[in-house]
């Protein structure tokens, strides 16, 4: 069969594959890249399970063609925190358990992160809407709203320490 | 299986090259959120999918003398990242923004949503409303289509098996007008039409009705225009007394179907209601400009 020669640049490396037509983006990350990270669910965009963001975007990985990303930037949840530390999502979705199966977490996080990197301080109807389209079955979402909040204050306090430091 | 292959040609003269040579085995990849999902479904088996977001004419918007040209593939977080298209035409922009998730606006664009060709499509009664107009490229040259001719029948539309879409043309809104869409689905988002209700409203100087459309989605195989409602609001204030019947107009010009998610007469009465809704927002929009 002939496969498709594509480059992109997953979480800052740059990875160069090769794919099948109908291989998704999704596909590609789990089976091609074992980035097994983001998480499979539904596999018709209803779900979030699968959001990554593609060149700054947040999309469904399950509804991008892997050769539609040839040449385009991936984020995936493996790229989010640090070896050494958890990104502030991350914490707070453990401090706050906002988790119990855990499939919908990745999703959610790369999906939450998207918005708080455009909109560092949204209401929390905001972060409602914007997270309509990932579904969790365990939680009933109310821990992940609060999760969502908690790490947007924190993400603003971080900054602010930053911006002090390099005022000094 | 046969082989599937995919092109990504950076013109409008290469994709239709390739719809020609491949003699409606193809199928143009837009944003692909219904595409992929027809895929994997096994309802269609293309031979070849053409990727056309690597060509300049279908992937910008464009400020035009008499309006804007959007096209054919732009996402629709981009449109509504546009201040302009927002503030002339909130109808169109509010019904595409409504179609599925944050992640489905990185992808969807109107393009694929007419082309789809569902009678439920969002973002359609709303280009329709607006008068807007498809640009479609083929091995002849270039022609244009109203949005109101362009979907035949469920999943048929008017594209010829060499022919694509490229963009869509908003044109200019005169100043005491505008645009509203609204649809019902059983909860607060990420669902399909059960009744989407586009209007567009014209006043002239003393507030009375110059110009009005009604669109209907989801009522019918295809998008539908209430004819009755120019004639019942031109000429009149927008008032209880007109709003009424140009309520029960809408309620006669639907045909649609019994299903899960509404039954005839329920579909029937909600959109008389969201028309009549409709054309108040649009109402209202034009009054606040007035103010500024």
């Amino acid at each position: 069969m002939n496969k498709h020669h594509v480059s992109m640049n997953v979480n800052g490396d740059p990875v160069e594959i090769l794919c099948e037509t109908q291989q998704t983006l999704l596909d590609c990350l789990r089976d091609v890249l074992y980035l097994t990270g983001t998480k499979e669910g539904c596999s018709t965009g209803d779900c979030g399970a699968c959001s990554v963001t593609l060149n700054g975007r947040l999309v469904c990985a399950c509804l991008v063609l892997g050769v539609e990303a040839n040449g385009c930037d991936i984020q995936t949840i493996e790229g989010i925190g640090r070896d050494e530390s958890l990104h502030p999502l991350q914490k707070t979705f453990l401090e706050e358990a906002a988790l119990q199966c855990g499939i919908c977490t990745p999703g959610f996080i790369v999906a939450a992160k998207s918005l708080l990197d455009e909109k560092p301080d949204p209401s929390e109807e905001e972060i409602r809407y914007w997270l309509a389209g990932n579904l969790c079955r365990c939680t009933g979402y109310d821990k992940i709203i609060k999760a969502v909040i908690k790490a947007a204050r924190i993400m603003r306090e971080e900054n602010e320490q930053r911006k002090n430091r390099r005022a000094k | 299986m046969h082989q599937m292959n995919f092109a990504a040609p950076k013109t409008i003269a290469g994709a239709v090259k390739l719809l020609a040579q491949n003699k409606g085995k193809s199928k143009v990849i837009a944003g692909g959120t219904d595409l992929l999902v027809q895929l994997r479904m096994g309802k269609i088996n293309p031979k070849i999918i053409i990727d056309i977001k690597k060509i300049k004419e279908t992937n910008q918007i464009t400020i035009e003398k008499s309006g804007v040209r959007i096209g054919a593939a732009v996402s629709g977080a981009v449109v509504g990242e546009s201040d302009y298209i927002k503030a002339n035409w909130p109808g169109v922009v509010e019904a595409l923004e409504l179609i599925g998730s944050t992640q489905i606006q990185g992808r969807a664009s109107l393009g694929g949503n007419l082309c789809n060709g569902s009678p439920a499509a969002d973002s359609v009664p709303a280009l329709i409303a607006n008068g807007a107009m498809c640009r479609i490229a083929g091995p002849k040259g270039k022609r244009d289509v109203s949005a109101a001719n362009f979907v035949k029948s469920p999943g048929e539309t008017i594209l010829k098996r060499d022919e694509m879409l490229t963009s869509l043309f908003l044109p200019s809104r005169p100043v005491k007008s505008s645009s509203a869409y609204l649809r019902l689905i059983p909860r607060t988002e990420m669902d399909i039409a059960v009744v989407g209700a586009a209007a567009s409203l014209t006043l002239d100087k003393n507030n009375e009705c110059l110009d009005a459309i009604i669109c209907l989605g989801a009522v019918a195989p295809k998008a539908t225009i209430v004819r009755a409602a120019k004639k019942i609001l031109v000429g009149n204030k927008i008032n209880n007394d007109s709003l009424a019947a140009l309520t029960l107009a809408c309620e006669d010009a639907c045909d649609p179907i019994n299903d899960t998610r509404g039954t005839v007469a329920y579909r029937t009465k909600v959109a008389g209601v969201l028309a009549k809704r409709a054309i108040e927002i649009a109402h209202r929009r034009i009054l606040e400009k007035g103010n500024l």
